[in-house]
């Protein structure tokens, strides 16, 4: 008896395992039909892994922080610079590389800070829609809009200190009101759909109407807003410390070397140039991922 | 088993909309013994759904109840809190809605939806007897292949499946009161049969009760113990069936009966002339008098009250 019960049970696992994987591979399939979401792909992955294992794979890791070389400085691009060196001798492509943690970080921490009390807030109001806490949530919401976020975010680093921690601070002030917005969109057609009626005839509380109905609803939205951020939050932070506001040198970041070899301009272009092209890239990558998995998850929920 | 599971009185409900407020529910009334299976049957847009969800407390967010009283075994649904309302849906009475495909979220498996009701009314019961219950549930509204649906998405089921699905939901939650709208308009003729046959005993068995709300006499004359007669916001006739269907009173009851087209030949019938009035400007008086073939102005001069003609039968018209 047990022994049959152990089997069905196995069984059970399996078939939920392969139907699982069905899914899987369905959505993997339409989302490469579109060649240029896999070219997002593939970038995010390269240069995130360049990020997380910048040690391993910039030829020069030491030159990442205040290292001094000045014989070898202002090397033009190729042979043992592949890039080329800064002023100080330091090789550039390590420093992109190393940059790329930083911006990853960086909009990793915001993405991640803004967007939980953003889709928060924009459910309950979405959900409240037309009455005071509505109201009182989207009016908040609506003045934080109305602010561009960079400048902000220059006001708020230039009154404090500017460096990498108020950067963040400022960044993430002026981004969860786009995920309220986001979410009080979807949430408040989505509780009229029957199913989250027919949840609150079947006695669901409001916590599970919100968090288990709607919610989950929102979620491949939420996804893609979250995908396409990460190239804008990268190009805000490189902005900042374009401006100076934001990351401090030596700490290697994409912005500040753009701003830095601006001076060089153009005899020494790769200073520049590489570092820009850099930021493009990443968010190229990340706008073509996030455009990529809406097509699928959307396609996925007709 | 004196009290009535549910009873009510005189309720009114209506929609804001641009025209102003259309006055859809004028004083319905409807009594709802246990064990008992009621059909409510009416035109489109004589406001079946708008009972329904008035007596549930959920009607959308510009419809609201302006009247009446909602009682559910003896208390007032009305005057109860919103947590208390809470408490009573899904425990004790329930709804199947019009549409199907639409009641399930399309983010969860068909299993999730059936383990998530099982998980909120029966805490504690262990997760392989949770399945086994599910597969049950819907091997019991005839779905083949229970075991590999669980895992199916509702995206993946066509609408007679996704409307049995529907109706495992409701059986699972063990309410005393089920009201189902028009649940049987996504199924073919017999699968219609198979699971009203197993609703049927469902709420025979737990001495539970159904309020039906369908366009099809025939599933009422065949499986309803009583019958509401609904037009334009208001009952207009009520009786058991059998004596329903052989002694129809209200013209509008009798010219519902007659626009049924019949196998046994007779050609098809012509319907009824006109149509369900406009709720922002009801016609005076009986609401029905503009399609009436027996009105006169001297003879119905305001609203028939519903009176009692014998054997349980109730109408409201003037020749009664």
């Amino acid at each position: 008896m047990s022994s049959s019960e152990t089997a069905a049970a196995h069984d059970a696992r399996a078939l939920w395992w392969a139907m699982k994987r069905d899914n899987w591979r369905r959505m993997w399939y339409r989302f490469t039909r579109n060649p240029l979401s896999v070219v997002g792909l593939v970038i995010v992955l390269v240069t995130g892994l360049a990020a997380i294992f910048a040690d391993y794979i910039a030829p020069y890791p030491e030159h990442a922080g205040a290292f001094v070389d000045f014989g070898n400085a202002m090397k033009p691009p190729g042979g043992q610079y592949l890039l080329g060196t800064d002023p100080v001798g330091r090789d550039v492509l390590s420093r992109i590389i190393y940059g790329y943690r930083f911006s990853f970080g960086m909009a990793i921490v915001v993405i991640a800070l803004a967007a939980p009390p953003g889709v928060i807030l924009g459910l309950v109001a979405g959900y409240y829609r037309g009455t005071r806490i509505d109201s009182i949530i989207m009016r908040i919401t609506d003045i934080f809009l109305a602010v561009p976020p960079l400048v902000l975010a220059m006001a708020i680093t230039a009154v404090l200190t500017a460096n990498v921690f108020n950067a963040m601070m400022a960044v993430t002030l002026m981004w969860w009101p786009w995920y309220t917005r986001l979410v009080y969109g979807l949430a408040s057609s989505l509780r009229n759909e029957f199913y989250v009626q027919a949840a609150e005839v079947m006695g669901a509380s409001k916590f599970h109407i919100l968090f288990r109905e709607i919610l989950p609803n929102c979620i491949s939205s939420i996804l893609t807003k979250m995908t396409l951020d990460m190239g804008f939050v990268i190009i805000i932070g490189s902005s900042l410390s374009f401006v100076g506001l934001g990351a401090q040198p030596p700490t290697p970041d994409l912005g500040t070397m753009v701003a830095d070899g601006a001076k060089y301009m153009p005899d020494q272009w790769w200073l520049t140039t590489f570092p820009a092209l850099a930021i493009v890239t990443v968010v190229l990558g990340f706008n073509l991922l996030g455009d990529g998995l809406r097509d699928v998850l959307t396609v996925e929920e007709q | 088993m004196s009290q009535p599971l549910l009873e009510v009185r005189d309720l009114s409900a209506g929609y804001r909309v641009y025209k102003g407020f259309l006055r859809v529910l004028d004083g319905v009334s409807l009594t709802v013994r246990r064990g008992e299976k009621i059909g409510l049957v009416g035109e489109s847009g004589c406001g079946k759904t708008t009972t329904m969800r008035a007596i549930l407390g959920v009607l959308p967010s510009n419809g609201r109840v302006t009247g009446g009283q909602v009682l559910f075994e003896g208390r007032d649904l009305r005057q109860a809190s919103p947590r208390e309302l809470q408490r009573l849906r899904g425990r004790k009475l329930t709804a199947i809605f019009q549409n199907p495909g639409a009641a399930l979220n399309p983010v969860f498996t068909v299993g999730q939806q059936l383990d998530a009701v099982l998980r909120a009314h029966h805490p504690g019961m262990p997760a392989r007897e949770r399945r086994q219950r599910a597969i049950e549930a819907l091997a019991s509204v005839r779905l083949p292949d229970p075991e590999r649906l669980l895992n199916n998405y509702p995206v993946q089921l066509s609408g007679g499946m996704k409307q049995r699905v529907c109706i495992a939901l409701a059986l699972l939650s063990d309410a005393d009161l089920i009201i189902a709208d028009e649940p049987g308009t996504a199924l073919d003729v017999t699968i219609e049969d198979q699971v009203m046959r197993l609703f049927m005993r469902l709420v025979e068995e737990r001495q539970s009760a159904t309020i039906f709300i369908t366009h099809s006499l025939g599933v009422v004359r065949q499986w309803m113990d009583r019958v509401y007669v609904m037009y334009a916001g208001s009952i207009v006739e009520a009786a058991p069936t059998q004596e329903l269907f052989r002694n129809p009173l209200h013209p509008y009851t009798q010219a519902l009966l007659k626009a049924v087209p019949k196998l046994t030949g007779g050609g098809i019938p012509k319907g009824i002339e006109g149509r369900v009035p406009d709720y922002a400007h009801p016609p005076a008086g009986c609401r029905f008098h503009p399609r009436c073939p027996f009105y006169s102005p001297d003879r119905c001069p305001a609203r028939p009250a519903l009176v009692d003609v014998g054997n349980d039968h109730l109408v409201a018209c003037y020749q009664y």
